[in-house]
């Protein structure tokens, strides 16, 4: 048997399909997760995946961290449930405060699409596993609202416990204080990186590499062998 | 029925780019010697019944973990005292 990894889908949502495919690719089984059901189906791991829940209405993720499957998804991630957030997912996990910090609109004010250059920083997480530390990966990243931002003492905690899971590299896409692409919480089950390795994970598509693969196999081999 | 107005600003100490680009075109509008400005968020709440303690009370709690994110905004909370007097 195969572990079961749950996608939200949030009024919004993009990349809950493309999430899906990912997550099959990789070995495991989808499971399609609505917003308005608070049931998570005996999953053994969610991922909230990108888009604009609720049209970034109010700020990116602020109205879909109160959707009733977030209450389940907040309560089960405090007791060690493995859980992802790309782009909007990642705005959604500050704004629920499962992550510290919080993100805000791209410093230069535009939409952003591009293949990034990042630095796994962290290889320890639930997510990060199979790849090497330090390995420098390329995965596509588009977003309005990717700043990630902090005080500086949450940003000196981080640094220090080594909780910056992801690192852009060469560009700073969005003005992120310290370059910061994603992070992890203090247990490591609970992941937000704002570009997306859904979309590097079949070498036909995307960057045409599958970089963003290891993300899903990490969660599995984690999943099966625990 | 009276009105209730939430203020929501970026704290001090996070960039605003808006803010700048608005700042940056009034030379071009001929509007000088404003060195600073920072946009932010006016929630205008039109509230059933009295606007006493208890209810100033809610709609703080409202604020706080709803209409700001106190990670990156400050927030206040006032009566607005003109929609009140013009009634």
């Amino acid at each position: 048997m195969t572990a079961r990894i749950g996608v939200v889908t949030f009024p919004g949502s993009l990349d809950d399909r493309d999430t899906q495919r990912a997550i099959r690719l990789a070995g495991a089984e989808p499971v399609a997760l609505w917003h308005k059901d608070k049931d998570l189906h005996q999953v053994d791991a969610v991922v909230l995946p990108g888009g604009f829940s609720y049209g970034d209405y109010l700020r990116a993720g602020a109205i879909s961290r109160f959707s009733p499957v977030m209450e389940t998804v907040i309560e089960q991630a405090r007791a060690g449930l493995p859980v992802l957030g790309i782009c909007n997912g990642f705005q959604i996990l500050t704004e629920a405060h499962l992550l510290p910090g919080g993100m805000l609109g791209n410093d230069h004010l535009h939409f952003i699409c591009r293949d990034q250059k990042l630095r796994v920083e962290n290889a320890d997480t639930a997510w990060t596993v199979d790849y090497e530390q330090g390995q420098e990966i390329h995965i596509p990243l588009k977003n309005m609202d990717g700043r990630y931002v902090a005080d500086q003492y949450t940003l000196d905690k981080l640094e220090a416990e080594g909780r910056v899971a992801f690192r852009y590299l060469d560009f700073n896409p969005n003005g992120s204080l310290n370059d910061i692409a994603g992070i992890t919480n203090e247990a490591g089950n609970v992941v937000g990186l704002m570009p997306h390795p859904e979309h590097a994970t079949e070498p036909l598509i995307g960057t045409g590499r599958t970089d963003g693969l290891p993300f899903f196999t990490s969660i599995l081999k984690k999943l099966v062998t625990a | 029925m009276a009105r209730v107005v939430v203020d929501v600003m970026l704290k001090p100490e996070i960039l605003d780019p808006q803010g700048q680009a608005v700042q940056r075109a009034l030379p071009r509008l001929g509007f000088e010697g404003i060195s600073d400005v920072r946009q932010g968020k006016r929630f205008e709440l039109e509230v059933d019944g009295p606007v006493d303690e208890a209810a100033l009370a809610r709609i703080h709690d409202l604020a706080e973990s709803f209409l700001a994110n106190t990670v990156i905004e400050d927030f206040t909370v006032r009566v607005d005292e003109v929609a009140e007097a013009a009634k």
